[in-house]
C-alpha cells in the first residue's frame, strides 16, 4: 500500500493540464518505477498523485519527413526496444534502453521518467546526450518550450523541469544527430543484470570518408559527475585526429575535466577513474569499428 | 519408484500452480500489522520514548516500548535443549531492548489496521538515546569502554584454544596455558620441533546474508487458553519451546503451525520475532497480529554469516609434499547477539584440521566478539565456506611458493578411510574425496587446460584465463555436539495408501521428496500413494528439532526408515493372522504378500488392511511411529573446479563455467540433488563475486539491505554448473547416504579464488573478489599500467 | 478510499472494492490469488510478477487503479481444462526439477509463458536475459533454464 493522499488519472494531455492546474501539489507519475519506490522509501509522503502513464497521445514512436525522430515522453522502454525506426537509426538507443533494470521493469518505466527522474545513473541519458536529443515541454497554461537535452539536468535528481507545472511530452531526435554517426553504449555494474550503473557511457563518432580522420566525436558518462554529461573536454582533443590507438589514448585522466567522479560506498574515485578510462576507450573503439574504421 | 531414482518433487504441482500456501498468505484478513522500531543509533542506551504523537494517528491500536516489555531474557537460537548447561544457547536478548546494541536493534513496536498507519506512527515516536561509539571492527585490539553484554567485560563471547596431539586427538586448553605452551601466542612465530619456518597468511571474509526469497513472517492469535504462532521457520519445535520460556506459557498451550517455507538457508533457524507476535497477540486479548519484515529488515533484522579474520600458518616436512606443524586461528564477527555464535566458530576452527593433517604441532584458536552490527548466525554450512575460502587458499598459496602441484599437495595430505577426527571422535568410514579430484579434472580436461591457459596468457594482456580447485570436508549431523533425533508416524489407509508425518522440515530442499522414496523402498507402497504430511503443527506432528545442518535425509530420513520397518511388520503381522502362515515366510512386495520361498501373491496389501481395521471383532487401524536417535556423524566431501576469464583492466571475472563434484554417500534422488548442487553452488558463487553487506564505517548504519544493492546473482550472473556425484556407501546414514544440501556451497569461492591466482598470479585473501578489489590488486602487481 | 474497480483476472471480470492507495499485488491477493509473492515490493526479485496485457510486469510497482480495462494473468490462471489442467510451462517446470522453495516460481512461469506466446525461440543465453528479472536463492538457475528451453529452445519446432 502506498502512502497516496489523492489518485488522479489523467485521460488526455489536457485533462493532465487541468489537474496540474488546479491542484499545484500534484505529483506527476508515469511508469511509477521511480515515483513509487521513493514513496516506499519515504521520500515522498502523503502525496497527490497524477498518472499519465496510460495516455494515448503521450506513446509511440514516429519519423517525420525530415528524418526527426520522435518519442513521446510515455512510451515504455520495451516499445523503444522493439521499434523498427530506433532499430533502423539509432539501434544504440535500444541497446542502451535493453540494459535498464529488468524485463518487468523495461514493461512498464518510461523514457520519459528516465529524464524527469533526474539521477545520474539513467541509463537512456548519455545516448540521448550524444544524440543532441531535443526536450519538448508543456506547462499547465499550454505554453510549450523545447530545451537540448544537454541544459536538461541541473543536478543529481534535479532537471530543468518545472515541478508540478510543466511535463515532457516529447524527445526529438534530428537526422544531422545521427546520420552517418556510429554510436555504442557501454553500462558497467557490478552485476550483468538488475543493475543500477557503477558507470555508464555513450559514444558518437563520425569518421571522414576514407575512415583515416575522426570528423566528428561527442562522449557522455553517466554517474562520473553530478549529472549525466559530455565530456567535451575530450572532444575537442579527439575530433580531426587520426583514426589510431594514439587517439583512443586521449581518453585518459588528465583530459577529463568536466567530469568529478566521487568516493562512495558504491565505488572508490579511482576505481571509477579506472573505469572512466578504460570503458571511454572500449566504447569509442567499437563505435570506430560500428562506422567501419579500424584503428591503426 | 524407491531410492535412487528420479522422483518428481512431491510439491511440485501446487507450487508450479500457485496453490500453495506460505505463512503470509494464511493472514486473516482482520489481522492488525505490528511495525518494530529500529534504532537510529548503532550503540547506547534509549533514554526516554515520547509515543504521544504517535497514538494521536489514526488506525493505530497500541504502542508498545522497550520499557513496558517483561524483564525475561531469552536466545533466538534454534538449538535443541541441552541437558548440559553449558552448553546452553546464551540468553541476551528482551523483547525490544533498552540497551542498543546494532543499528536497527528493537526498541518499540506499533500495532496498527495497516501498514501506512504503522508506519507514520514509527515516524511520529520520539527516542531519546545517550550514544557510545559504535564498534564495528572486532580484529583490532581497542579497549572496550562499554561493553555490549553484561557478563562480557572484553566483547569476547567465547574462545576455545586447543592443540593435537601426536595420536591426533584435541586437548582443550584455556588460551593462557597454551599460550605458555607456544610462547607467547599459539600462532605467532615459529613453533618448537619446526625445522622450516612456518608460512603465515590472513583470509578475511565479508558478512554475507541468507536473502532467501521469502521474508522474515510470522503471524499470532489466541484459541481460548491457546497460543498459536504462524510462522515460516525452520525449526517449529524449538520455537514452540522459546515462546513458551519467553513469555512464561506452559509449553502445551503454545501451538506453532510450518506452512511451507520459501527458502531459509539457516536464517528461519533462529526464533526472532514469534515470542513479540505472541506477546502482542495476548496483550490484545487474542486479536492477530501480523509481523511482517520488508526486505530491508530482514538483511539487517534477521541474521547473516559471520565475518571472519583467519590466521593460518603452515610448513612442510622436509624434501617432501607433507604438512608438518599448522596452526590456524579465526576471530569471528558474532555482531550484536550471541544467537548460534559460539558454536560457528567452533565447527569452522575444527574443520580445519578435519580435512587434512599434519605430522607436527597442530593448534588452533578461535574467538567470537560481539561488535555493534546485525547478528551472525546460522547460514549454509554452518562456518565451513569461511574456514574453506582459508585452507584452500591457503594450499594454493603454499603450493605456490614452495613449487609443489596444488592437486598432489592436497592428495598426500588427506584423511582417509579409517582416520579419527581429532576432536569428535568420528570414524571416517566412506571417503570418495580422491575419487571426486580425478572425476573433475577429467570434467574440466584440467591438465589440457592448465597448458592451454598457460600459454594463453603469455600472450595476453587484458584478459587472462585460469582454472582453479577447492575440496571441503563437511559433517552431516551434529552429533555427539547436541543430540540428534526424530520422529516419523505413519498411517495406513484403507486402500493401501499412506500418510507419513515427519518432524523434519521440508524447506525447499526436497527432504519430503526423499523421505516419500524411503518410505516407498521399504513399503513397496509407490510414491504416489504416499502423502506426505509437508506442514508442520506442533499439535500433531512427531518431534523433530529442525531443519538445520544437512541432517533431514541423514537422521529424519533415519526415522521415516525405522517406522516404515515397523509398520511393515505390522502389516505382516496381520498378514499371518488372516493367511495363517508364519511370519518368516512372508514378505510385501509390489503392495502384495508374498511367500518369500516360491515368491507367489497370497494377497494384496489392501486386503490386509481393510481385514485390519474392519474385522467385526477386532480392529487395529495400522499406523507406527518411531524416534531415531542418530550417533553417528559422517563426513560428506567433495572438490569443485572453476573455469575463468578474468577481464584485468575492468577487474570482471566471467566464469566460463563451475563443476561441483560430490561424495555425498548414496543419493536418494539425483536429479534433486543435482538441484541441491546447483543452488548452493549458484551461492557460493555469489558469495566468490559480488555479495557483502556493507554499513557506514562510523555510524553503523547498513548501506547495501536491498536486493538491488545487495548483490544476490541474477540468471546472467550464474555460469553453467556440471554436477557429478562420486557414490559411496555411508554406512551410519539410513540408506548410506550422508550430507548434500549445505555442502556445494562450500568450495566454490576457494576455486575461483584460486582460479583467479592461476591466471594473473595475484593472490586475493579476501571476499568478495568484487571489481575495485580487483582492479586495484592488479594494479598493484603491475598488471595494468599507470598513466 | 475505498473504491470499486472492474478487473479482468484469469478470464474472469471481478467487480471489487479496493483501496485506491494499493498496488496490484495487495489486490490480487485480498481476491485471494495468493501466488502473487511479495519479496521486495520494490521492482527487484519478479516475486510478484503477473501478466499485464500479455506482457510480465512486477505487480507491487503497479497500481490497481491502473489496471482497470486491462487483462490481468497470474498462474493460477494458466491451468485450465484445455490443457488438463496443466499448462505446458507448469509441466516444464515440474519436469526439470525447477522448483525448489516454489517463492519464485509463480513468477518465472509468467515471464516464461510470455515468452512462449511471443513465439520466440531463444538458445540459452537469451534465456538467461528473458529471466534476468527473478532473482532464485535455490536453483541457481540451472533447472529453470532447462525448463525454459524445453518451452522455447531454438530446438523445439
Ligand atoms: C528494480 C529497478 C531497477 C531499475 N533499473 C534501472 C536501470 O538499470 N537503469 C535506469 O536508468 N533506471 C533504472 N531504474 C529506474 C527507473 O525504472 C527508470 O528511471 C525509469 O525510466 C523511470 O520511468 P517511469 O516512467 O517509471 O518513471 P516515474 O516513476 O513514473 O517518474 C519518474 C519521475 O519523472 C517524472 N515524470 C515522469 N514522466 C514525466 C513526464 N512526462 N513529464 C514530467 N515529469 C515526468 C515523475 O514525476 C517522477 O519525478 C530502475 C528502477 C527499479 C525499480
Ligand atoms: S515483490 Fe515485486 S519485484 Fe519483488
Ligand atoms: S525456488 Fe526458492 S527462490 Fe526460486
Amino acid at each position: 500500500m502506498y502512502d497516496i493522499k489523492k489518485n488522479y488519472q489523467g485521460r488526455t494531455i489536457s485533462d493532465v493540464l487541468n489537474i496540474m492546474k488546479e491542484n499545484s501539489d500534484v505529483k506527476i507519475i508515469a511508469g511509477g518505477t521511480d515515483m513509487l519506490i521513493k514513496m516506499k522509501e519515504r521520500k515522498i509522503k502523503d502525496v497527490e498523485i497524477l498518472s499519465i502513464g496510460d495516455i494515448e497521445d503521450l506513446r509511440g514512436i514516429e519519423i517525420d519527413e525530415a528524418g526527426t525522430i520522435v518519442i513521446k515522453a510515455a512510451t515504455r522502454f520495451i516499445e523503444i526496444i522493439k521499434n523498427e525506426y530506433i532499430l533502423k537509426y539509432i539501434p544504440t538507443l535500444a541497446k542502451a534502453c535493453n540494459q535498464i533494470g529488468s524485463p518487468q521493469i523495461r514493461n512498464i518505466a518510461t523514457i520519459g521518467g528516465n529524464l524527469c527522474n533526474g539521477a545520474v545513473s539513467a541509463d537512456a541519458v548519455p545516448t540521448l546526450l550524444v544524440l543532441e536529443a531535443e526536450l519538448h515541454l508543456i506547462d499547465c497554461d499550454g505554453n510549450k518550450r523545447t530545451i537540448n537535452v544537454n541544459d536538461f539536468h541541473t543536478g543529481p535528481g534535479k532537471t530543468n523541469l518545472v515541478s508540478g507545472k510543466e511535463i515532457l511530452t516529447k524527445i526529438h531526435i534530428k537526422k544531422e544527430n545521427y546520420e552517418n554517426y556510429s554510436f555504442d553504449y557501454y553500462k558497467y555494474g557490478k552485476r550483468n543484470a538488475m543493475e543500477i550503473a557503477t558507470l555508464g557511457c555513450a559514444v558518437g563518432i563520425k569518421l571522414s570518408n576514407d575512415k583515416n580522420i575522426v570528423d566528428d566525436f561527442k562522449i557522455a558518462y553517466s554517474v562520473a559527475a553530478p549529472t549525466p554529461r559530455r565530456c567535451k573536454s575530450i572532444e575537442q582533443l579527439i575530433v580531426g585526429e587520426g583514426v589510431t590507438q594514439d587517439t583512443v589514448n586521449l581518453i585518459k585522466i588528465e583530459n577529463i575535466s568536466e567530469l568529478l567522479p566521487r568516493d562512495s560506498w558504491r565505488a572508490s574515485k579511482d576505481f571509477r577513474l579506472q573505469l572512466i578510462k578504460e570503458i571511454g576507450r572500449r566504447t569509442t573503439i567499437n563505435a570506430i569499428e560500428a562506422n567501419g574504421g579500424k584503428l591503426c | 519408484m524407491g531410492i535412487g531414482k528420479n522422483i518428481n518433487r512431491v510439491d511440485a504441482l501446487s507450487k508450479v500452480r500457485g496453490t500453495t500456501k506460505y505463512t503470509e498468505d494464511l493472514i486473516p484478513h482482520n489481522a492488525l500489522t505490528a511495525k518494530i522500531l529500529h534504532s537510529k543509533i548503532a550503540n547506547g542506551i534509549v533514554k526516554d520514548i515520547d509515543i504521544s504523537e504517535a497514538l494521536k494517528i489514526e488506525g493505530v491500536m497500541k504502542i508498545v516500548t522497550c520499557f513496558d516489555v517483561p524483564d525475561t531474557d531469552f536466545s533466538t537460537a534454534g538449538h535443541p535443549y541441552s541437558l548440559d548447561p553449558t552448553h546452553a544457547d546464551i540468553k541476551d536478548r528482551k523483547l525490544l531492548n533498552k540497551r542498543i546494541r546494532y543499528y536497527g536493534d528493537d526498541v518499540a513496536v506499533v500495532v496498527a489496521i495497516d501498514q501506512i498507519a504503522a508506519q507514520k506512527a514509527l515516524e511520529a515516536i520520539k527516542v531519546n538515546y545517550e550514544q557510545f561509539e559504535p564498534r564495528l571492527n572486532v580484529y583490532d585490539n581497542k579497549k572496550i569502554e562499554n561493553p555490549l553484554h553484561e557478563f562480557y567485560p572484553d566483547d569476547v563471547m567465547s574462545r576455545m584454544d586447543f592443540y593435537l596431539e601426536s595420536d591426533n586427538k584435541a586437548i582443550f586448553k584455556n588460551h593462557k596455558v597454551l599460550d605458555e605452551l607456544v610462547k607467547n601466542h599459539s600462532i605467532e612465530g615459529n613453533l618448537p620441533d619446526s625445522n622450516k619456518s612456518m608460512k603465515k597468511n590472513e583470509y578475511t571474509l565479508p558478512i554475507v546474508q541468507h536473502a532467501h526469497i521469502e521474508n522474515i513472517v510470522c503471524f499470532a492469535y489466541m484459541e481460548g487458553k491457546r497460543h498459536i504462532v504462524v510462522s515460516a521457520t525452520q525449526v517449529p519445535h524449538v520455537v514452540r519451546r522459546i515462546v513458551s520460556e519467553a513469555l512464561k506459557i506452559a509449553i502445551g498451550d503454545v501451538q506453532v503451525i510450518k506452512p511451507y517455507i520459501g527458502g531459509g538457508f539457516g536464517n528461519k533457524q533462529d526464533i526472532i520475532y514469534e515470542p513479540l507476535a505472541m506477546y502482542l497477540s495476548k496483550l490484545m486479548g487474542g486479536v492477530c497480529i501480523s509481523l511482517i519484515l520488508s526486505r530491508e529488515e530482514t538483511f539487517i533484522n534477521s541474521r547473516t554469516r559471520h565475518g571472519m579474520k583467519i590466521t593460518t600458518m603452515l610448513n612442510t616436512e622436509d624434501n617432501s609434499l607433507r604438512m608438518q606443524n599448522r596452526a590456524a586461528s579465526i576471530i569471528s564477527n558474532q555482531g550484536a547477539y550471541s544467537t548460534h555464535g559460539h558454536a560457528i566458530a567452533a565447527n569452522a576452527i575444527t574443520n580445519y584440521f578435519q580435512m587434512y593433517s599434519g605430522s607436527g604441532m597442530q593448534f588452533g584458536s578461535s574467538v567470537s566478539k560481539y561488535s555493534n552490527l546485525p547478528s551472525a548466525a546460522a547460514m549454509r554450512a554452518y562456518g565451513i565456506p569461511q574456514i574453506c575460502f582459508a585452507t584452500e587458499s591457503q594450499m594454493d598459496d603454499y603450493a605456490r611458493e614452495a613449487g609443489f602441484d596444488p592437486i598432489e599437495f592436497r592428495i598426500v595430505n588427506l584423511a582417509k578411510i579409517g582416520d579419527v577426527e581429532p576432536f569428535n571422535d568420528i570414524h571416517i568410514n566412506s571417503n570418495g574425496l580422491v575419487e571426486c579430484i580425478n572425476k573433475g579434472k577429467e570434467l574440466i580436461s584440467w591438465d589440457d587446460k592448465k597448458k592451454k591457459y598457460e600459454e594463453f596468457n603469455i600472450n595476453s594482456k587484458d584478459f587472462k584465463k585460469g582454472i582453479g580447485i577447492a575440496l571441503f570436508a563437511y559433517k552431516t549431523g551434529v552429533y555427539p555436539i547436541t543430540v540428534e533425533t526424530s520422529s516419523c508416524r505413519i498411517i495406513l489407509n484403507q486402500d493401501g495408501s499412506l500418510q507419513v508425518q515427519v518432524g523434519a522440515i521440508e524447506i525447499g530442499q526436497g527432504s519430503d521428496t526423499a523421505f516419500c522414496q524411503i518410505a516407498s523402498e521399504i513399503l513397496s507402497i509407490p510414491e504416489d500413494k504416499i502423502n506426505i504430511v509437508s506442514c508442520q503443527d506442533t499439535d500433531i506432528s512427531p518431534f523433530d528439532p529442525g531443519a538445520y545442518a544437512s541432517r533431514q535425509t541423514y537422521i529424519g530420513g533415519g526415522a521415516v526408515k525405522k517406522a516404515a520397518v515397523l509398520l511393515k511388520k505390522k502389516i505382516l503381522e496381520k498378514a499371518v493372522n488372516k493367511l495363517g502362515i508364519s511370519f518368516k515366510e512372508l514378505d510385501l512386495i509390489d503392495e502384495y504378500i508374498i511367500r518369500k520361498s516360491d515368491g507367489e501373491k497370497l494377497e494384496k496389501l489392501e486386503n490386509v488392511i481393510l481385514y485390519s481395521m474392519y474385522s467385526l471383532n477386532n480392529t487395529e487401524h495400522l499406523t507406527a511411529e518411531a524416534t531415531y536417535t542418530g550417533l553417528n556423524n559422517a563426513f560428506a566431501y567433495g572438490a569443485c573446479f572453476a573455469d575463468i576469464c578474468v577481464d584485468i583492466p575492468l577487474g570482471k571475472i566471467e566464469i566460463y563455467k563451475m563443476y561441483s563434484i560430490h561424495d555425498s554417500g548414496k543419493i536418494i534422488n539425483p536429479q534433486l540433488a543435482e538441484a541441491q548442487v546447483h543452488g548452493a553452488v549458484a551461492m557460493g558463487v555469489g558469495y566468490a563475486i559480488g555479495e557483502e553487506m556493507l554499513f557506514d564505517k562510523i555510524s553503523g548504519k547498513p548501506l547495501n539491505n536491498n536486493f538491488l544493492d545487495y548483490k544476490i546473482p541474477t540468471s546472467m550472473d550464474i555460469p553453467e554448473i556440471e554436477v557429478a556425484f562420486v557414490e559411496t556407501y555411508e554406512p551410519s546414514g539410513p540408506f548410506g547416504n550422508k550430507a548434500l544440501g549445505e555442502p556445494p556451497i562450500i568450495a566454490p569461492a576457494p576455486a575461483i579464488r584460486n582460479a583467479v591466482l592461476f591466471a594473473t598470479g595475484v593472490s586475493i585473501n579476501s571476499l568478495p573478489l568484487n571489481p575495485q578489489k580487483l582492479v586495484s590488486a592488479f594494479k598493484e602487481a603491475n598488471l595494468i599500467d599507470e598513466e | 478510499m475505498l473504491k470499486i474497480i472492474k478487473l479482468n483476472v484469469n478470464g474472469k471480470i471481478n467487480e471489487i472494492s479496493y483501496d485506491d492507495r494499493e498496488s496490484l499485488t495487495d489486490t490480487l491477493r485480498n481476491i485471494g490469488l495468493t501466488s502473487v509473492k511479495k519479496g521486495c515490493e520494490a521492482g527487484e526479485c519478479g516475486a510478484c510478477t503477473v501478466l499485464l496485457d500479455g506482457k510480465a510486469i512486477n505487480s507491487c510497482l503497479y497500481l490497481t487503479s491502473w489496471a482497470e480495462g486491462k487483462e490481468i494473468t497470474t498462474v493460477e490462471g494458466l491451468a485450465t481444462e484445455d490443457n488438463d489442467f496443466l499448462h505446458p510451462v507448469q509441466k516444464a517446470f515440474v519436469e526439470e526439477a525447477a522448483v525448489q522453495c516454489g517463492f519464485c516460481t509463480p513468477g518465472l512461469i509468467l515471464t516464461t509463458t510470455e515468452l512462449m506466446n511471443s513465439g520466440k525461440k531463444c538458445d540459452r543465453h537469451e534465456i538467461r536475459e528473458e529471466i534476468s528479472g527473478h532473482l532464485c536463492r535455490c536453483t541457481g538457475y540451472e533447472n529453470i533454464i532447462n525448463a525454459v528451453e524445453k518451452v522455447v529452445g531454438k530446438d523445439i519446432s
